[in-house]
């Protein structure tokens, strides 16, 4: 090998190391893991598909997998709205230069920054049935038939932590949407004065396949993100998904399964594998087609 | 763009424009208000007893009332918790750009075969949930006998960010012009001195972005220590945090200055650098 050659390995060897040894390793085990049966942390026989049987298709897991899965669904679309639905809409607000645009735009990012530990934590004390600031709010302006232990209860706990979740996340696809906003070239832009007064079809004949891309990438991340969710439930409705497994996801149920609860503590490292494939092939398959599709109606500029 | 959208809407008369401005600015002050509430009422209740947050969530407090941050800095473990974020995030990210940086000069910089399978190798990690994968994680920190220990972190987000990195600065460094490295070359100059002399300073704008990219999701993540650290004395700030609202659920002003102290470092270092930051974390997504 010449010096050169020796010189671009020494360069590439180290980090084809690192990513080859914690990232790509990893999840080629995960696959081979799910084929077996696990006693802790020794692994057992070789049992072909009868993990995946298991959460599939046996009592209780069945349901509780149904569960998690209805659950995410609801997440992913929710956030659809609130998140990347009010994002275009911020986006599109700022996009004007408005007094003050710089001022919003730094504001909307903020809550993106910060931990989602601590937004988890600061919601679940606005959220408390007594002393929270949403109840002691609604009970100041006379709406006192609505506060309500809102984490407490089937019927809100899981909308409740969407609605910490957009909070926290809005500003992403926001400033992703303004970016590409602020790509369209300017003639056309000018273009479309001539020949439209309407506000609302310069947004949905020109603005919205424009910003194509901004939107394919927001759509993508945010589906990978609802399906991964795992720490505002895990803080705010607990490692069970409570109450009576309203706010339980597949991120939770994976964990839960695979490293065991405080009440059960039972661990099963081939049924969480059997879960985290499903989970992996999932994810790739229906990202794959949502990239390609909205792809398909991206616009070469 | 603003000179021209002023031009229009100057013809379309002031009417109109307040209107339909005015509603957009309406939107923006009202969620402006939304996105600041709950970190102003954090900060607040931080400097509050436990009564007077019952009594007054809103109320301005008295600021030099600082007993609940003097709880937190003789009773906890917070400054144990801050110290160890700091160490795994900075490890993590030296290596990160350091390695990084090579990758992407080796494959940027010179033609060799296999230079573009090598760079789908780090892109592939790029969208890969790898949450997914933390049961061989687990197993393979164990064998390598460092779970409990600050190094199963920093080595997974070393390799977390490294695809990033690489597509950042690989694009970086290809767009850099070649004449400055063929002059040197020239004049007999090895192949390291012309990376380090030469071309590392031009690289720096994009170390900052691939830096910021990365800085945030590590400072913050919660998952990987969940997993990989019991002793807590080694517990990073997010982790530590469920620890320390545990303790004290009860004594509200303690939770929420501490929940105040956790988030101060980067939010302040996001208000002085928010164009950068936006930059940064907006750039995997912004092409």
């Amino acid at each position: 090998m010449t010096g050169r050659g020796l010189w671009i390995t020494a360069l590439i060897m180290p980090p084809l190391a690192f990513v080859a040894l914690f990232i790509v390793y990893p999840i080629i085990s995960a696959f081979a893991y799910a084929f077996f049966d696990w006693q802790g942390l020794r692994r057992g026989d070789f049992v072909g598909l009868e993990n995946f049987h298991t959460v599939l298709f046996v009592e209780p897991y069945r349901s509780w997998t149904i569960n998690a899965f209805k659950n995410n669904v609801i997440v992913f679309f929710a956030l659809m709205v609130l998140q990347n639905g009010l994002g275009f809409i911020l986006a599109y607000a700022l996009w004007r230069e408005l007094p003050g645009a710089r001022f919003h735009r730094i504001a909307v990012f903020l809550p993106v920054v910060l931990s989602t530990i601590i937004v988890a934590y600061l919601f679940k004390l606005f959220y408390h049935p007594l002393f929270g600031v949403v109840n002691i709010s609604l009970r100041g302006i006379g709406l006192d038939w609505l506060a309500q232990p809102w984490l407490g209860q089937s019927g809100t706990a899981l909308w409740s932590i969407i609605i910490a979740q957009a909070w926290h996340m809005v500003g992403f696809p926001t400033l992703v949407f303004l970016a590409g906003m602020q790509r369209i070239p300017s003639e056309i832009l000018d273009a479309v004065r001539m020949e439209t007064e309407s506000e609302w079809v310069k947004i949905t004949k020109i603005v919205w396949p424009l910003v194509a891309p901004s939107a394919t990438i927001v759509f993508t991340l945010l589906f990978v993100g609802a399906f991964n969710w795992f720490e505002l439930p895990y803080i705010m409705g607990g490692l069970d998904g409570s109450p009576f497994g309203s706010t339980d996801v597949l991120g939770l149920y994976f964990y839960r399964t695979a490293f065991g609860n405080v009440s059960a503590g039972q661990q099963d490292f081939g049924l969480g594998s059997a879960l985290a494939v499903l989970i992996f092939i999932f994810i790739a398959l229906v990202a794959g087609v949502i990239t390609t599709r909205l792809r398909a109606r991206e616009i070469q500029l | 763009m603003s000179a021209a959208a002023t031009n229009y809407y100057d013809r379309r008369g002031l009417f109109a424009t307040l209107g339909r401005d005015g509603l957009l600015q309406i939107i923006l002050i009202a969620n402006t208000i939304i996105m600041l509430a709950p970190i102003i009422i954090m900060v607040f209740s931080a400097f509050k007893t436990t009564p007077e947050i019952f009594r007054a969530p809103f109320a301005i407090p008295d600021f030099t009332q600082v007993a609940n941050f003097v709880k937190i800095w003789s009773e906890t473990n917070f400054l144990r918790y801050l110290l160890n974020s700091f160490i795994v995030t900075g490890a993590s990210m030296v290596l990160i750009l350091t390695l990084g940086t090579m990758a992407a000069y080796a494959i940027g910089r010179y033609a060799f075969t296999g230079s573009n399978f090598i760079l789908m190798f780090f892109l592939a990690g790029l969208t890969l949930p790898l949450k997914l994968a933390i049961i061989p994680l687990f197993m393979l920190m164990r064998d390598l006998s460092i779970l409990n220990n600050q190094l199963s972190l920093i080595f997974v987000y070393t390799a977390m960010g490294l695809p990033t990195t690489v597509f950042i600065m690989t694009g970086f460094i290809r767009s850099l012009p070649n004449e400055l490295e063929d002059a040197a070359r020239m004049d007999g100059a090895s192949e390291a001195r012309i990376m380090w002399s030469i071309m590392l300073p031009l690289v720096r704008p994009a170390m900052v972005i691939a830096g910021i990219q990365n800085v945030v999701p590590i400072w913050n993540d919660f998952f990987f220590p969940l997993v990989f650290i019991q002793n807590d004395n080694l517990k990073t700030l997010p982790q530590g945090l469920t620890t320390f609202m545990g303790e004290y659920t009860t004594d509200w002003g303690v939770l929420f200055s501490g929940l105040t102290l956790s988030a101060a470092p980067i939010i302040i270092i996001y208000i002085v650098l928010s164009k950068q930051f936006i930059a940064g974390m907006t750039s995997g997504a912004v092409k």
